[in-house]
């Protein structure tokens, strides 16, 4: 459901897509769970994101490991180096897990709280680690906005190519809630999507606008699937690029709609 | 790619709310008496020895009947500082000529109400919240952006940027976007942090929060004190020959180092305030005053002095305010924003409050006393975890 929208339609060529859900560790597992087929049996618990040293995809924090994992493999869909894309993160609740750590250790110990998990509790954590990991000095930045959060990374990363810039990266993820906030915040699995979008013609390309309006309800195999995580939002439009479809309406926050064509040559 | 200066935007109300009270007129005060709004910590039931600059009266104000669901610190003090300076009046002007859903509301926090969080841990009965905070609203970043988009009824793109201490700086640079994409006519940004446990011991951790008031650039300086600040800043397409305030350029880069701890090169620094000067369309030497970082901790402090040094002119008037008001975290950007249009007002250059003597690392910028001079450009500096940096330079025509 829509109504005419006012103001500009923002452009972009798909250029690169990354993904990750359980069972679902890549785009193509994606792509071919939405086509009929099964997920995959073997698949990892978790992202190994190749960008960090290995002693460090231990210890990252699973917010970081998931968008590491799709932001890099939407760059090298794309066939862009990393280090020299501006960046944009897009995450509902941040590091849910950090959240319940310190909230519980701040009640019971509050100088116990440790100064590594203090650092990676910044909802730009991810955003850091990627610059570090990929010796990317461009901008990056880190929003939340409700369920509106993805659409909104989309917008800022639009509005970015409209500045100049030639291609930007999106991630956009969210984990499983832990601990008493999960009676809050709601949030299952890990869920990662990512895009490179670029400048030019060819391709798939997205025109997107912003209207009064309500959101598709998101019944496609991949939201199904992964409806339960709080950045599900995002899914009718990974579904609609599994699918082909051209049109598709996501969650803008209260009563507005972005509104995406599709055009697949 | 290659920047070429974009068009300046209009500033039509500013405000910010800190430690040294509440609007303008009393930040301009505190800083031209040299008054500092650092007090010993007296926030939570075990204060670490440390200094804050905490906001007089937050506790006993409260939201209207209607917001009520959005209780929590930090959605107080950005409903307080949304009350000042006309602010109200000029946000209803602009929905006048434009629309609700033509206005942005872009706003940066580095730890939203996580403060609502803390205190439902505290008292958690059989691993429940209680009654009085089981609202999800508030326990999600997006908690400021969601309270003030219903709090003014704007209909535009409503995000929360969080990327630590340079949020509220970043705000600028993504309205700006917004607006010459044709997204928007109009964007409110701000920024709101309120002290909370979290960033108290969490800072404490890692070593950086000082026992005394912080000491910008000063030799012995050993840390920073936190603060709590909100504000915001109306942002417009200039009209023809319209003389005020405005934003002119602004510059984001990344470290690319270190998650805590600066480039020891400030490379980041460097390139945000060049970028910033290119979207301005100015060189170096046009810049009158500069609000730094300066956040008292060593290493920020001698990287940041090292940059400005290689950068500036000796002419360039550069301080830091965070002895004023401390290090109002995500908030720093919004409040040192209106200390630089303060000083384009007002001809009000801020120093360095509580250090006794600058570190070697200093250029002949980096001043101690305040200075009176008419200046026509201004920059602010923000730098945060991860490396994330953003530099904003303001002018007046």
């Amino acid at each position: 459901m829509e109504s005419p929208g006012t103001g500009a339609v923002l452009v972009a060529r798909i250029e690169g897509i990354g993904f990750w859900a359980d069972g679902l560790p890549t785009w193509q597992a994606a792509r071919d769970f939405a086509a009929g087929g099964a997920p995959v049996a073997d698949a990892p618990r978790r992202p190994s994101p190749a960008l960090l040293a290995p002693n460090e995809r231990r210890r990252a924090p699973p917010t970081v490991a998931v968008a590491l994992d799709v932001a890099l493999a939407a760059c090298e869909a794309a066939g862009r180096d990393a280090s020299e894309l501006p960046s944009v993160f897009a995450s509902t609740h941040g590091d849910l897990a950090i959240t319940d750590y310190m909230a519980a250790t701040l009640a019971d110990d509050p100088r116990s709280i440790s100064p590594t998990r203090f650092h990676n509790s910044v909802h730009n954590a991810a955003a850091g680690y990627w610059t570090i990991g990929a010796g990317c000095t461009a901008a990056t930045t880190a929003i939340s906005a409700g369920t509106a959060s993805f659409a909104h990374g989309l917008l800022e990363a639009l509005v970015q190519l409209a500045a100049g810039a030639d291609a930007v990266l999106l991630a956009a993820y969210d984990i499983g809630a832990t601990g008493p906030l999960a009676t809050m915040t709601p949030s299952e699995g890990l869920l990662g999507g990512a895009l490179v979008l670029a400048r030019g013609k060819g391709g798939t390309r997205l025109r997107a606008r912003l209207v009064d309006g309500s959101p598709d309800a998101g019944d496609g195999p991949l939201a199904r699937r992964c409806g339960g995580n709080a950045m599900a939002p995002m899914l009718p439009l990974f579904d609609a690029l599994a699918a082909g479809s051209d049109a598709v309406l996501l969650d803008a926050g209260p009563g507005r709609a972005l509104r995406l064509e599709l055009v697949h040559d | 790619m290659s920047l070429s200066p974009i068009p300046a935007l209009a500033i039509r109300a500013y405000t910010a709310t800190t430690a040294l009270g509440r609007g303008r007129a009393a930040q301009a005060q505190a800083l031209e008496e040299r008054r500092s709004g650092l007090r010993r910590n007296d926030f939570g039931s075990d204060p670490l020895d440390t200094w804050i600059g905490r906001v007089d009266g937050l506790e006993d104000e409260s939201l209207p009947a209607q917001l009520a669901g959005w209780e929590c610190r930090n959605n107080r003090l950005a409903w307080l500082a949304l009350q000042q300076d006309r602010l109200p009046e000029a946000v209803a002007a602009a929905v006048q000529r434009h629309g609700a859903e033509r206005v942005a509301l872009v706003l940066g926090t580095s730890t939203s109400s996580i403060g609502a969080t803390e205190e439902a841990y505290a008292r958690l009965a059989d691993g429940a919240f209680p009654a009085d905070l089981a609202r999800p609203r508030v326990h999600t970043p997006h908690s400021l952006g969601g309270f003030v988009q219903e709090a003014t009824g704007l209909r535009g793109p409503c995000m929360t940027v969080a990327t630590a201490c340079s949020s509220s700086a970043k705000v600028f640079a993504q309205a700006a976007r917004l607006i010459h994409a044709g997204l928007a006519d109009a964007a409110l940004v701000g920024g709101i942090d309120t002290l909370c446990g979290s960033v108290l011991f969490g800072f404490n951790s890692l070593g950086l929060v000082s026992a005394r008031p912080a000491r910008p650039f000063d030799p012995g300086r050993d840390g920073l004190s936190l603060g709590e600040a909100g504000g915001y800043a109306l942002l417009e397409r200039c009209a023809d020959g319209e003389s005020g305030v405005r934003l002119c350029g602004y510059g984001e880069s990344s470290d690319a180092h270190h998650m805590s701890a600066p480039h020891p090169q400030g490379l980041g620094a460097r390139m945000a305030m060049a970028d910033a000067l290119a979207r301005a369309g100015i060189g170096a030497d046009d810049v009158g005053y500069l609000n730094l970082h300066g956040t008292a901790t060593p290493a920020n402090d001698a990287v940041e002095a090292q940059a400005v040094a290689s950068m500036f002119g000796d002419a360039l008037h550069a301080g830091s305010t965070k002895g004023w008001t401390g290090h109002t975290l995500g908030a720093a950007g919004i409040v040192e924003s209106v200390f630089a249009l303060i000083a384009l007002e007002d001809g009000l250059l801020p120093g360095t409050l509580n250090s006794q003597a600058l570190d070697p690392s200093c250029g002949p910028q980096i001043r101690l006393d305040n200075a009176r001079a008419d200046v026509r450009y201004a920059m602010n500096n923000s730098f945060g975890f991860g490396g994330n940096n953003c530099s904003l330079v303001f002018g007046r025509a």
